[in-house]
């Protein structure tokens, strides 16, 4: 068999049992939370007997163990339950809260990746002179400063003082796609600025530590233009730390936009698992749990698929 | 006479250095050095590292090397002086009109593209030739240049073809955009000898045939003696001798010139073999984890006290592995090792402590093998307290005592490795396993990485070393003329086996088998012509093919 078809199979397993081990956390973590649902439910004047009755109904009283398999041999069959709070099948709830959450995190990163590896390449092409000092000031003054601070900054001048955009990112299905990017453009940006300076700074490590290699003096010696260089000697050998790092970020674009999403009440995924936190909902806090790990891993699955496709050694043995 | 291809006129280089906690400073690397290359010759610039020969060779690109900078003179291409140029002007001499062979191929391809495409980058991208005829050209070199499949070779990556092979495919690299000078950077020299050989014939006929001129830099008089019409010697940035190859082999005029000509006049008179051997190895056996192959097959070999075994072969003959089984590194399959009279335990885990004091090693590269955040004194004294709890006054003098019989005087105690030459971190390094007072020391390539006259310096305290302490050496090297020198015995590895063994005077002798010949004819001689003789009389194709 083929090395690489080997090393992929090898990562796609390890990333699944990684997955059912990520299930076994939540799980466990959820159940050994404090707290009541049943009482919570019901409020402080329920009665000993509904209380029992309803933790019954909820299958509060099945062992832990029954109760995750139960568990996840529904979330298997795509059913991740009902969500004690109000009833509702969390699966529907769901779809649209991750689509609303995959749209800005895709804008995002849409931007912010193409837009960190260019300024990278500019910083390595101008290393050491004003405009790689400019670039990393800036994308360092922005990492710095907390990301609900950048979201009122720019609300405060693009929203309010200039009228640009809205300030409140509201979604609907009726809306048509400008209006939808129109929405979300603050928050786009907010997440840009989040991520660039990460990705931009890993990018010119990278590539600065390839333009040590004496292939790139080769290629210098052939009489190439610098950015020539670059982009076709040092780039493709720099690719799979850069793209660790970009899958990083994206994860973090799904997974950590709790802040963004409820400063800007966006109907995402991290304000539906805000909200359900709050109310002790412990199916739903599972269910998004498990997605956002299913994100995490698959996207980490990703990186390095790419850096096992992306080396030549692996890619053609001898 | 007509302008030459290339004119050098008080060419000066220097570079800014920033040693950790001092201020920078300027340093000069080339004070103002002249030469001449005629359209179609070789020339070969020869001297120590450090003597400035990669750097001139740079030069006729218009090029400075990391911070190296082009302070002054005049470097001339097919007349217009290219320090003046632009930056689009150097680049379309760089790659056009000179181009570069380094000393390593498998550094210097990029390992992410195909050997084809960036062997006629240049050639297309100057805009000399078309796509199809700079591959056809390519064709055609990897073809004069002896390389296997010339048709299909392109299409492979570099990790898919051998060094010797990568090597070829770097001067097709250089020659596909039909330059006018090509700079040869010590081409061969990473290569094994019997490889070296090959590439040197295939350089030397491309050279010939496609009538390019030629900077060959290397530090190996022999190996230049064989490719180029002049000689240039450099010692620190300056000329010291310019002259036709012959006049340099033959009648050298300047001191610096005879003591490089007749380097390695080490006598050693070989000792015979002892009734008790010191070590014993005994049908040894070893293979590395995960492998299915054997890297040693039945070693069998003795050092006797005081007396020096040499252990020759080519990279992957299995010599560094034999170091590591004796060390314990690596535990042996199957076989003994006798030590001093008592066996030794396959791994170094298990062994006492007297077992590890009595064998050290030496390594190749000095560098990596000190702790670079330590002192001199620090580094000998560690095995001083941890073997014998010597501590103050007594570690103290006895640092000292070291250091005087490694022939560093005073004042080096309290210096970092950084702060030393090659030669001498290489001498606190055999400081270091003295400290111990071994009993065999290891000595693993320990002079490769070294200037031929520093080398000399370090075998004949060696040898002094080994008279007055009395201690063995199981010598590892590829180099021929060290194993001469020094050696009481030989053993030949070839593939993982001992192919020939015994005392120096009968191994060394005819008749031989057919790889020692390989091996021994491969090695370079000081004289004209010696390469077309060699070519024609060999018994062996070598195994870098």
């Amino acid at each position: 068999m083929h090395p690489i078809i080997k090393l992929v199979a090898q990562r796609l397993t390890l990333g699944i049992l990684l997955l059912f081990a990520a299930s076994i956390l939540i799980f466990a973590g959820t159940t050994m939370l404090p707290g009541d649902v049943a009482q919570q439910i019901l409020g402080q004047g329920a009665t000993p007997v509904s209380l029992a009755n309803l933790r019954e109904e909820l299958g509060l009283n099945t062992p832990p163990v029954t109760r995750y398999f139960n568990w996840l041999g529904g979330v298997l069959q795509g059913d991740l339950g009902t969500a004690l709070t109000n009833g509702r099948d969390i699966a529907d709830s769901i779809g649209g809260r991750l689509k609303n959450t995959m749209f800005l995190a895709f804008w995002a990163a849409a931007i912010s990746v193409p837009l960190a590896i260019f300024l990278g390449l500019l910083a390595v092409r101008y290393k050491d002179r004003w405009p790689d000092k400019l670039i990393s000031g800036v994308t360092l003054t922005t990492i710095s400063i907390p990301e609900f601070m950048i979201g009122y900054i720019l609300v405060y001048w693009l929203a309010i003082k200039w009228r640009l955009f809205p300030s409140v990112a509201i979604m609907n299905d009726s809306m048509s796609l400008g209006e939808k990017l129109n929405a979300i453009a603050i928050p786009v940006m907010v997440l840009t600025l989040v991520v660039l300076a990460h990705m931009m700074r890993m990018t010119r490590a990278a590539i600065l530590n390839v333009m040590q290699s004496a292939y790139i003096e080769t290629a210098e010696l052939k009489g190439l233009r610098m950015l020539t260089v670059i982009r076709k000697h040092a780039f493709p050998n720099a690719v799979a730390p850069i793209v660790n790092v970009v899958m990083i970020n994206m994860a973090y674009l799904v997974v950590g936009v709790v802040v963004v999403e409820v400063v800007f009440a966006y109907p995402g995924m991290g304000q539906y698992l805000v909200d359900h936190v709050a109310k002790r909902d412990v199916p739903v806090v599972q269910a998004c749990g498990l997605i956002f790990a299913a994100v995490y891993i698959g996207l980490n699955l990703i990186a390095d698929i790419v850096s096992i496709v992306t080396n030549p050694r692996l890619r053609h043995p001898k | 006479m007509s302008e030459p291809l290339l004119k050098v006129r008080g060419l000066k280089i220097g570079a800014t250095i920033y040693p950790p906690g001092e201020k920078s400073r300027h340093i000069d690397i080339v004070h103002g050095v002249d030469f001449d290359l005629e359209a179609g010759k070789v020339l070969g610039l020869i001297g120590e590292s450090g003597a400035g020969k990669s750097t001139i060779g740079l030069a006729a690109m218009a090029y400075g090397r990391g911070g190296v900078e082009l302070t002054g003179g005049e470097v001339w291409v097919n007349g217009r002086d290219v320090l003046q140029s632009n930056m689009p002007d150097k680049r379309r001499l760089r790659g056009a009109e000179v181009t570069y062979v380094s000393q390593s191929a498998a550094a210097s391809f990029n390992p992410a593209k195909r050997i084809m495409e960036q062997v006629t980058e240049a050639a297309i991208g100057q805009g000399k030739f078309s796509k199809s005829d700079a591959e056809a050209r390519a064709i055609a070199l990897f073809d004069k240049l002896g390389l296997p499949d010339p048709e299909n070779i392109g299409s492979r990556y570099p990790h898919q073809v051998s060094g010797g092979q990568l090597q070829r495919c770097m001067t097709a690299l250089a020659l596909c955009p039909q330059p006018d000078l090509v700079v040869f950077d010590e081409p061969t020299t990473a290569l094994d000898v019997t490889t070296q050989i090959d590439v040197l014939v295939a350089i030397k006929n491309a050279i010939r045939d496609t009538g390019v001129a030629a900077l060959y830099i290397t530090h190996d008089l022999a190996v230049v003696a064989q490719v180029s019409d002049h000689i240039m010697v450099l010692q620190q940035g300056a000329m010291v001798e310019y002259g036709t190859t012959d006049q340099i082999i033959n009648n050298p005029r300047e001191e610096y010139t005879q003591a490089l000509v007749s380097v390695r006049s080490i006598k050693h008179i070989e000792k015979a073999p002892t009734d008790t051997p010191l070590l014993r190895v005994e049908g040894i056996t070893a293979r590395y984890k995960g492998t299915d192959f054997d890297v040693l097959k039945n070693i069998n070999v003795d050092i006797h006290p005081g007396q020096t075994l040499a252990v020759v072969g080519e990279s992957g003959s299995g010599k560094s592995t034999l170091a590591r089984v004796i060390t314990g590194l690596l535990p042996p399959s199957a076989g003994e090792i006798t030590f001093d009279g008592r066996t030794l335990t396959p791994d170094l885990a298990t062994r006492p402590l007297d077992d590890l004091r009595e064998l050290q090693m030496i390594y190749q590269m000095a560098d990596t093998a000190m702790n670079p955040r330590q002192t001199v004194g620090t580094i000998i004294g560690r095995p001083l307290e941890f073997y014998f709890g010597l501590k103050g006054k007594a570690k103290q003098k006895r640092i000292q005592e070291l250091l005087d019989e490694i022939e560093l005087g005073d004042g080096f105690q309290d210096r970092y490795p950084a702060e030393l030459s090659g030669g001498q971190k290489q001498r606190v390094c055999i400081a270091r396993a003295l400290a111990a007072k071994p009993k065999l020391i290891i000595c693993d390539e320990v002079t490769s990485a070294l200037d031929p006259l520093v080398a000399d310096g370090i075998l004949k305290l060696l040898l002094k070393l080994q008279k007055v302490e009395d201690v063995s050496y199981l010598f590892i090297t590829h180099d021929l003329a060290t194993v001469k020198a020094i050696a009481d015995s030989i053993a030949v590895m070839f593939q993982g086996e001992v192919v020939r063994y015994g005392p120096k005077s009968q191994v060394l002798a005819p008749p031989f088998d057919d790889y020692t010949d390989l091996l021994l004819s491969s090695v370079p001689e000081m004289r004209l012509g010696w390469l077309e003789e060699t070519i024609a009389n060999r018994k062996m194709e070598s195994a870098g093919n």
